[in-house]
């Protein structure tokens, strides 16, 4: 083992530009993925005739497929339906629909959790059906979901390393490159890349885990 | 419109891959299932020593990504002068994280078995070991039968990380199958198909078994 040579300025600025890439990917993904989650478990949990069952389908179907395909496909395959993407931007759409379909389990189960005699309340107090939802069920729901939706969120940080089979310049693959330089030095980067991702992981899941004892 | 030659003409590399991509989810479970067992024991031993050792190895991995781990069998290991092939260490890589979120499934699932039992199987002179292997273990299976079923279902569709070592499984053969017909919109339908036929009915299964657990309390 080389830890020197591993540990190389060269090398430690190359890998932490891959970090960046996979923070930024890991970032957009989350920030899309949260908001079309939400509106698929609404529209799930409310209800809307032919629009629930469809949207129903199509979320279990993404669910059950693994996300190394869905990256895959959205590189390659949406070209020949006559969608280019850049390897970013495939990842980006890959990424934003498989974790949304999962995010929309969690917000729909959160709504649902929501009892049926604080609904009925605001219905009798004069509230429309949106507008007990918008002020009522969502505020309410969306509070017990932060928790598995920060895990979810952690899930798909560590996602993003799939993105190296479109050879996307994020963390994993700049790992690959720099341990493609010798052998002695594998171990090393394989270890300083874990304890990278660790990290940024173990972070959010301390911020998960404060948000989870807090009394709601 | 969909190709069907696509499938009719390479129905074998398909069966092949799904073949493999099922044994290697079986195998990766098994073997999970066995390592998971042991660090949720640690996990809940009342030594310091080990459940330190459980707590260190269930946030090890599960906050590294699963690419990580199967590089480490599939890159670090041969730096080590131990070669393995895509398809041993991509399911050893399965193995290893996939058994830190069982270990949690069984935990949760042991903690939920009241302490009274404990206590009373203890006082009438059964050793620790005797308590989890005669007691605790029996009643706690039932609840974590769901679970581990959906951590089957994540292992299934995880297993398409074998892809990326050339690990044999469906993911790869799906990948021949492009290079051969040049139609990768056809080819990955087709994938997609086969991991749905392993996937929803395990889907189904667990929704099924949690809603059933739920009524008996």
């Amino acid at each position: 083992m080389d830890f020197g040579q591993a540990y190389s300025p060269d090398n430690l600025r190359f890998l932490m530009e891959g970090l960046g890439m996979t923070l930024r990917l890991a970032l957009v993904a989350i920030i899309l993925s949260f908001i079309i989650g939400c509106v698929l478990g609404v529209i799930r949990y409310a209800r809307v005739p032919v629009l629930s069952k469809l949207v129903g389908i199509l979320v279990e179907i993404i669910r059950n497929l693994p996300l190394l395909l869905l990256i895959f496909f959205a590189r390659f395959g949406l070209p020949e339906l006559g969608i280019k993407l850049s390897p970013f931007w495939a990842a980006i759409v890959a990424l934003s629909i498989f974790e949304a379909a999962m995010i929309s389990e969690i917000v729909r189960s959160g709504l649902k959790s929501v009892e049926k005699g604080t609904i009925e309340a605001a219905r009798a107090s004069g509230l429309s059906y949106m507008q007990t939802l918008r002020h009522i069920i969502l505020p309410i729901g969306l509070r017990r979901m932060v928790p598995p939706i920060v895990s979810q969120f952690i899930s798909l940080l560590k996602d993003t390393s799939l993105a190296v089979i479109i050879s996307l310049a994020e963390l994993t693959h700049n790992a690959n490159i720099v341990m493609g330089q010798d052998i002695s030095i594998v171990l090393p980067t394989l270890l300083l890349v874990a304890a990278l991702y660790f990290a940024v992981n173990y972070a959010l899941s301390i911020v998960a885990r404060r948000l989870e004892s807090k009394p709601t | 419109m969909i190709d069907l030659t696509v499938l009719t003409e390479h129905w074998e590399s398909y069966f092949i891959g799904l073949r493999n991509t099922l044994f290697a989810s079986l195998m990766a479970l098994a073997g999970s299932f066995a390592l998971g067992t042991v660090i949720a024991v640690f996990r809940i031993s009342p030594i310091k020593v080990l459940q330190a050792c459980g707590t260190a190895y269930v946030e090890l991995f599960r906050n590294i990504p699963l690419l990580l781990v199967v590089y480490m069998f599939f890159l670090g290991l041969p730096a080590l002068g131990i070669a393995l092939n895509g398809f041993v260490s991509g399911t050893l890589g399965l193995m290893v994280y996939t058994s830190a979120f069982i270990a949690e499934a069984i935990r949760a699932g042991i903690l939920a078995v009241p302490q009274g039992q404990t206590e009373a199987a203890r006082s009438s002179g059964l050793t620790y070991v005797q308590t989890m292997r005669y007691v605790v273990l029996p009643q706690a299976v039932k609840i974590v039968v769901p679970p581990i079923t959906n951590q089957f279902l994540n292992l299934v569709k995880n297993s398409s990380i074998l892809g990326v070592v050339a690990g044999l499984d469906l993911m790869y053969y799906g990948d021949l199958v492009n290079a051969d017909t040049y139609n990768t919109v056809d080819t990955y339908m087709f994938v997609a198909l086969f991991y749905l036929i392993l996937t929803l009915p395990l889907a189904y299964a667990s929704r099924l078994m949690e809603r059933r657990f739920a009524r008996s309390g």
